[in-house]
């Protein structure tokens, strides 16, 4: 158990140096860092000056070495496009795009899962084929055309919300919050089902197929002869079963729910990190793209480390295997 | 469908050739494919759409109304006509004009070329590349192994469309700003291919470690032949049946692709537009209530997607035994 998890970080760890490799070449190699900092007058000699001063003559593995320990400090340097700190830039975009992710995925669990079960238990039901038909189709839509279609209809047809932005946030020192108002929630509803709405499929799938096969096994069969009410047996046995590959996808597409936001947050104009990544992928600013890069590749790794260690404290049959190898 | 090709051929063919297409055929008829195909009504509509699409945008020059990249042609108050079931519609447009006056069905069938050309080169070059790492891991083992999959591995945890769209953004920073249309293209191709690969390299590399234990690969290696040979010509026809599913899965997955860059404004330029681009640029004219501008090029987008992605799931389960 310890050597796994010990394996498990020794590959993050790896990941994320890998990560920062590529990072820091975006940085070093694409662009010259001095070509910001110089004006045409500057001299040959002043131009000498500012690398060396800047540290670009010294080998490239001391570089390496110490944007590593200034991205442990967000220390990404200042923006091409707007010369501020890149760390102030994302901390403040970073709370619209954490609650946007964080509301989508709430929508998508609360919706996948009872759908996934009903269909599980129900296959042949109108209601379930239904379930089945509008999943295919959100697995095949593009993000961003479900966010265009839904602003057609809620916003352009019936005016019932608004299209873009985030309105009625309040301000709490570090963190700005659009979960205490209407107006911020109502600005929320359709980013967040756009962005959900294909995590919400996958999860209902995902339900489905598990309900199915658990469904059956001999010990639900075994419940059922022992005369237990439907309810028990389909909540109480089946469902808990079904969970854990639930939490799994779950975990592993908050991910790509992050990922996602840079799409979602284009079409609705959503002031969040993806959207400044995107800008400073048009105007290539390197040293927010090596950021964004870095924070998003933390926020995986971590992720998947999380789950994976969840996993192997939900199943004991994992931990066995992790022993064996 | 797959006889089409070797019906026409086979005019000019002997008699033997004949009689021997169509015992080709007769087997293809008698197969669990051909059957499974014909059982299924859904897929024979998909791949009807599918076969319908991809033939017109083929033939875009030839069917296309009117030609929406000719400026000459162009005229100011053809501009925002509504689709041809309106009142202010006419037939000339037959899905409406934007506001310069390009006919919303012509560029939609140029756009939906693009589309499936970016799509395809993309899926050819990400299996290339898949193939050949898949081949190579899987034969050789040790430590171009371990290599090649550890990669694959940390490539596995960022979903495709970031990576695509850091590629992307990476190669535009080194090309610089002066880029033609030409360099864009290749640029998206690549960042497709390189974003995709690592599902045909594992798919490969699997197959291939059992196929170089078998007699076949020992008895080339006796008769002296290079490893280049053996994997290229010997292994590769044994493993790349399961490709064909990831490929043609991998062909929507390509198209989303394009289309999300383009739309993102980081794929391809107005001048030159995909579906994704057409999007992008209707997207503007929504809220004037010229929405045909940019719902017909979703729906076609949406469409075209979604009959291959039916494909691609009969396929699975069609080559897949276990499901017989």
């Amino acid at each position: 158990m310890f050597a796994f998890i010990l394996r498990r970080i020794g590959q993050a760890i790896l990941v994320l140096l890998t990560v920062a490799l590529i990072s820091f070449s975006l940085f070093r190699f694409v662009g010259d860092p001095t070509q910001q900092m110089v004006s045409q007058d500057t001299t040959l000699e002043e131009r000498l000056q500012i690398r060396k001063n800047l540290g670009l003559d010294d080998p490239v593995i001391v570089q390496f070495g110490r944007f590593v320990g200034k991205a442990l400090r967000f220390d990404f340097g200042l923006s091409y496009q707007t010369r501020q700190p890149v760390a102030t830039l994302i901390g403040d975009r970073f709370p619209a795009t954490i609650e946007l992710a964080f509301a989508s995925a709430l929508f998508a669990l609360f919706a996948g899962i009872p759908m996934g079960v009903y269909a599980g238990l129900k296959p042949q039901s109108l209601l379930a084929r239904l379930f089945q038909t509008v999943s295919l189709i959100g697995i095949s839509l593009p993000t961003f055309l479900i966010g265009i279609l839904l602003i057609f209809v809620f916003s352009v047809s019936f005016g019932l919300l608004p299209s873009f932005g985030r309105q009625g946030t309040v301000n709490l020192g570090y963190w700005t919050t659009g979960f205490l108002t209407i107006e911020g929630w109502r600005s929320l509803v359709l980013p967040a089902v756009t962005l959900g709405l294909f995590q919400m499929t996958l999860i209902m799938r995902l339900v489905r197929s598990e309900m199915m096969e658990v469904l059956r096994t001999d010990y639900i069969k075994f419940a059922k002869a022992r005369g237990l009410k439907p309810r028990a047996v389909n909540y109480g046995h089946a469902l808990k079963n079904t969970l854990i590959p639930v939490i799994t996808i779950t975990g592993l597409q908050l991910g790509s729910i992050i990922a996602f936001a840079i799409i979602t947050e284009t079409v609705f104009q959503w002031p969040g990190m993806g959207l400044m990544f995107l800008q400073a992928v048009q105007t290539v600013d390197i040293p927010i793209m090596s950021a964004y890069l870095l924070l998003v590749a933390s926020l995986f790794v971590l992720i998947n480390l999380i789950v994976d260690l969840l996993y192997v404290a939900v199943d004991p049959r994992i931990r066995i295997s992790g022993r064996a190898a | 469908m797959q006889i089409t090709p070797e019906d026409a051929m086979s005019a000019t063919l002997s008699t033997r050739e004949v009689q021997r297409s169509r015992s080709v055929m007769a087997s293809f008829l008698d197969s669990d494919i051909w059957y499974s195909f014909t059982r299924s009504w859904i897929t024979m509509l998909a791949a009807l759409i599918t076969l319908v699409l991809i033939v017109s945008a083929i033939f875009a020059h030839q069917i296309a109304p009117n030609d929406p990249f000719n400026l000459e042609s162009l005229n100011l108050l053809d501009g925002s006509k509504p689709p041809f079931w309106s009142a202010d519609g006419e037939w000339r447009f037959p899905l409406g004009t934007d506001q310069q006056g390009r006919c919303v069905l012509s560029s939609i069938l140029f756009g939906m070329r693009i589309s499936l050309i970016v799509g395809f080169l993309g899926v050819l070059l990400a299996a290339s590349i898949g193939i050949t790492l898949g081949l190579i891991a899987g034969y050789l083992g040790g430590t171009v192994d371990s290599v090649i999959m550890r990669i694959a591995d940390v490539q596995l945890t960022f979903p495709a469309i970031l990576i695509a769209l850091l590629i992307d953004g990476t190669m535009r920073a080194l090309v610089g700003t002066a880029r033609s249309e030409v360099l864009v293209f290749w640029v998206l191709v690549v960042s497709i291919g390189l974003s995709f690969w690592v599902q045909y390299a594992r798919t490969v590399r699997g197959s291939t470690m059992v196929e170089r234990n078998k007699e076949y690969v020992q008895a080339a290696r006796l008769i002296g032949l290079g490893n280049i040979t053996i994997l290229f010509r010997h292994v590769l026809p044994n493993v790349v049946g399961p490709v064909l599913v990831i490929a043609t899965i991998n062909m929507a997955l390509a198209i989303i692709t394009e289309a999300t860059l383009s739309f993102l404004g980081v794929g391809l330029p107005p001048t030159e537009p995909s579906l994704g681009t057409l999007i992008r640029l209707g997207n503007e004219f929504l809220f004037s209530g010229e929405w045909w501008v940019v719902i017909f090029p979703g729906l076609t987008l949406a469409i075209l997607v979604l009959a291959i992605n039916l494909l691609g799931d009969w396929l699975r389960d069609a080559l897949n035994p276990k499901l017989r």
